[in-house]
């Protein structure tokens, strides 16, 4: 428990989970989901080492931007989806590929 | 310079300058340029007659001059070239001249229209050329190689019809036959040169007299030089040239097959007899004595005129050869210059007969009838008197009669013989061939004499139109006829019955420089002493031999037919000349023929289709796989392979690109692994 | 005792990522993701990050869930909820998910961390509170700029066309 590497560990199945959810998930709303739980994969790891590298609180500061930021991109991307859905009725990332040669 | 070996330059040069013109511009000139040809020969017979003049002035018997250049040098390998005047050489460059200058008129009038009229005079001047190089020639190379051009000379002249195939094929086959003499010579002259080292007539000389070649060694060489000579001269057996090179132009026989080429035997013979061994000369004298009655009992039979006169030269060549060979070597060479005008003149003659005959052929329109075939002449005495008179001179001059040149020189030739004979009595048949052809001789020349100008015509419609030739025909003739009298060759003395005069006087028998020989001296004495039983048996024999020539074909007393038939066998044997051709044909020309043809199979059949034409093959088939492997191989597979795989390759890549954003995170995430395990592992 | 509870929440935010990933159905799998945001936060208090579990709790629950539950809402279509997933991608991407979760354990494991460990502070609001003001003043700065964009943004996008 007083382990950083439990606290990394964690921090790193989040972060697989995540990746799995942005590689395989169709909906795009999921694909949101999984980058979240990256983003909060990645402030377990700054407060982690914020805690054990003798209580630097720059990673706390660090970890407030990343929320701060998942918020802003959070709406900017619904916006977007919501876009997409009214444009193509549908939001299968599949179905979005324009950019597709 | 001596004034003799500038007059030989002369004589040497200029008809091979008569022969270049004639050869390359004779169409062009007038007259198809004969007088080139003609004027040569008679400026060398002018010079030859200087020559003999100066001779006959200084009178000395050993008179000798020489000149020499060197031809090839090569370290120690030296080879002198040059001309060698003495009495013999002048003598006989006279001899040729004339006879050559005779010929050269008698064609005038013999050749007329004949389409090829400029290169026969070029070849004319071509073979005088080449036997004034064999008769002043000092060295055995330029003897050799002139030879050799005077066997050429005959080729083209005895084929100079060549679009007749019987002339083509006598001139192959006088060249041939001399070629096959040609290889004794040579072997002669590379044992003398290789055991003296040198080839002139002085050194081998020298050398012979200092032994640096004797015994069996020598002998071989003087056999092998008498081998050209038995090529040349048409001894038996390589005499079979002879009667086939009658199909030559009929004063082109007078000059060569009469008088000079083929006394180019003798003549060498004569030149070299020094150096010719005791026993080779046997084997000579036996040949010659052979050859002499061989022929003349062929002559007996035969019908055609020229082949008489043929056989008859064959014959008396085999006198000369058998003279050589008893060691009365001059005189041989005396017969040699008796004969040449006698000869010649009884074949002019033959010539002026042919000639009428076919005129008067042509006249009638026959163009089946043989005018050489004596059995369709006669009685032309009365037609033709110039000839038939020259004719019959130059007949009593070749049977041995009295107050003729012949009679003297065939005299010395059986003196000597018998004298051989006595002192070697082993060897009595030399004089029987002798005899035996004396008598035999008389009887056919009378034959040919009656049977051409007396009795009745065997072909009278044909008689009026026979007229006596024009006069560049008559006056060889005539001249030759007068030379065949004795006084010529016995002056200053004026005895018919004895040879002695400016001949014997200038040509002198010279001691043969092989050890154990006799000395010329006792040959001359043993000569001497046979002299006279010489004289009356050859006087017996050629009267007997007239007297039956008279009764069997001008009298009519006996019947040449009843003896024909009651030695059928024997007439037959002698028509068909022994049938030596016949054997020849059977025995050697058909085996070397088949083993020719065996090894031009081995050449053309398997070598050229299986080695060459394989070789070609293998070839193509190597440049066939080469290519393939250039085109389908380097081309199709690698070079255009390339450009296919890369497509392919496009293709497949070309779906990575999805357009799926998933997917391109899938292959970034891939790629972290891949370097961190890279990583890992460097 | 503690142990078990961190092991307990632990456990709660992982299993509710795996239902949030593997789930067919988006609602559960936002409710899930609920769950998980509140076990991160737990886990954050774990972390003596008071002030952070506050603000996750604040921020992405009440923020950002909830715009994301709008989203689902917004754009779900009766029929289709479930939505077939192709199979190598799945395959493929599992694969290469656990490869990159071991590549990271490994090195977790490997590493020799330093560790300086301190006392527990007190608070920690106030100190970030001051570092905010102090030294991270432009960042803060920058960030409200950006949620600034973000809101205009966002309006921008979703608005109809007139």
């Amino acid at each position: 428990m007083d382990q950083l590497h439990n606290y990394l560990l964690i921090a790193s199945v989040l972060f697989s989970l995540g990746l799995f959810a942005v590689i395989t998930r169709r909906n795009a709303v999921a694909v949101l989901m999984g980058v979240e739980l990256i983003l909060n994969s990645a402030n377990l790891n700054f407060l982690a080492f914020s805690r054990f590298g003798g209580m630097n609180f720059n990673g706390h500061i660090f970890a407030l931007f990343v929320i701060i930021m998942a918020a802003a991109e959070a709406a900017v991307a619904l916006a977007i989806i919501i876009n997409l859905y009214n444009n193509y009725q549908s939001i299968n990332v599949d179905e979005a590929g324009q950019l597709k040669r | 310079m001596n004034i003799f070996i500038e007059y030989s330059l002369f004589i040497y040069f200029l008809p091979l300058l008569a022969f270049l013109v004639n050869i390359f511009f004779g169409k062009r000139l007038p007259r198809h340029g004969d007088w080139v040809s003609i004027g040569a020969v008679l400026i060398t017979l002018a010079l030859s007659m200087a020559m003999f003049a100066g001779m006959l002035f200084s009178y000395d018997p050993d008179f000798r001059v020489e000149s020499s250049f060197t031809w090839i040098s090569l370290g120690d390998f030296v080879i002198q070239l040059g001309f060698l005047v003495d009495n013999i050489t002048i003598t006989m460059l006279l001899v040729v001249a004339l006879i050559s200058s005779m010929s050269h008129i008698f064609s005038i009038k013999y050749m007329e229209g004949d389409p090829l009229y400029s290169r026969y005079y070029a070849y004319l001047s071509l073979f005088t050329f080449s036997m004034n190089g064999i008769v002043l020639s000092n060295n055995l190379m330029l003897l050799y190689m002139s030879w050799e051009l005077v066997g050429l000379s005959s080729y083209l002249l005895i084929g100079f019809w060549f679009a007749k195939k019987s002339a083509a094929d006598a001139g192959m086959k006088a060249f041939m036959t001399n070629r096959v003499g040609d290889i004794g010579f040579f072997i002669g002259i590379m044992l003398l040169f290789t055991a003296i080292g040198s080839v002139s007539y002085s050194d081998i000389f020298s050398g012979v007299a200092n032994g640096k070649i004797t015994g069996t060694l020598l002998t071989f060489a003087g056999v092998g030089l008498f081998f050209g000579a038995m090529g040349k001269s048409s001894q038996f057996p390589l005499h079979i040239w002879l009667p086939d090179a009658m199909e030559g132009p009929t004063p082109v026989s007078a000059l060569m097959h009469a008088a000079t080429m083929v006394a180019a035997g003798v003549f060498m013979m004569v030149r070299l007899f020094p150096i010719i061994s005791p026993d080779a000369l046997v084997f000579v004298a036996y040949i010659g004595g052979f050859t002499a009655l061989f022929a003349s009992t062929i002559a007996i039979t035969q019908n055609d005129i020229k082949k008489v006169l043929a056989y008859s030269t064959v014959s008396q060549l085999g006198y000369m050869i058998m003279s050589v060979g008893t060691g009365a070597y001059v005189a041989a060479f005396f017969h040699l210059v008796t004969h040449a005008m006698f000869k010649a003149n009884l074949f002019y003659g033959s010539g002026s007969v042919i000639h009428a005959m076919h005129h008067a052929l042509h006249k009638k329109h026959d163009h089946e009838t043989d005018p050489q075939d004596m059995r369709n002449m006669g009685g032309f005495k009365e037609k033709m008197p110039i000839t038939y008179w020259s004719m019959l001179v130059s007949t009593f001059a070749i049977a041995g009669v009295p107050f003729f040149s012949g009679f003297l020189s065939k005299d010395a030739i059986l003196a000597g013989s018998l004298s051989f004979a006595n002192h070697h009595p082993e060897h009595f048949l030399l004089p029987v061939f002798g005899f035996g052809a004396a008598l035999l001789t008389a009887f056919y020349m009378f034959r040919l004499i009656y049977m051409t100008f007396h009795n009745e015509p065997q072909m009278p419609e044909l008689i009026e139109e026979i007229h006596e030739s024009p006069k560049e025909m008559t006056f060889p003739l005539v001249l030759l006829a007068t030379l065949s009298f004795f006084i010529f060759y016995t002056l200053p003395y004026f005895n018919p019955f004895s040879d002695h005069g400016w001949f014997t006087y200038v040509i002198e028998a010279k001691t043969s420089l092989v050890h154990g020989a006799p000395s010329a001296h006792a040959i001359a004495e043993g000569i001497h002493h046979s002299h006279l039983p010489a004289m009356i048996i050859s006087l017996l024999v050629a009267g007997l031999g007239i007297l039956l020539a008279w009764q069997m074909y001008l009298k009519r007393k006996l019947s040449a037919e009843r003896y024909a038939n009651k030695f059928s066998t024997l007439h037959r044997l002698s028509l068909n000349k022994f049938y030596v051709d016949e054997l020849y044909e059977r025995f050697i020309y058909t085996p070397v023929l088949k083993l020719a043809g065996k090894i031009a199979f081995l050449d053309w059949d398997l070598y050229d289709k299986y080695v060459v034409d394989g070789f070609g093959k293998f070839t193509e088939w190597f440049a066939d796989l080469i290519g393939k492997m250039d085109y389908d191989g380097l081309d199709q597979g690698i070079v255009d392979g390339t450009g296919r795989s890369a497509n392919r390759l496009g293709d497949i890549l070309r779906n990575l690109q999805t357009g799926q954003l998933q997917n391109y995170i899938l292959f970034a995430l891939f790629g972290v692994i891949l370097i961190v395990i890279i990583q890992t592992m460097v | 005792m503690s142990s078990v509870l961190f092991w307990i929440i632990a456990f709660v935010a992982i299993g509710s990522a795996f239902i949030v990933v593997l789930n067919k159905n988006l609602f559960y799998s936002a409710i899930a993701l609920v769950f998980t945001f509140m076990g991160v936060a737990g886990l954050y208090v774990f972390l003596w990050a008071d002030f952070m579990a506050g603000v996750q709790v604040m921020i992405y629950v009440g923020g950002i869930l909830v715009l994301i539950l709008f989203g689902i809402m917004l754009t779900n279509r009766i029929s289709s909820v479930n939505i077939s997933h192709s199979n190598y991608h799945q395959g493929i991407g599992a694969v290469i998910v656990i490869g990159i979760f071991f590549i990271l354990g490994w090195m977790i494991l490997e590493t020799p961390w330093l560790r300086i460990v301190e006392q527990e502070p007190t608070q920690t609001v106030g100190k970030i509170g001051r570092l905010l003001m102090t030294e991270y003043l432009l960042p803060f700065e920058v960030a409200s700029v950006l949620l600034l964009a973000a809101l205009i943004g966002a309006a921008m996008l979703s608005r109809k066309a007139n």
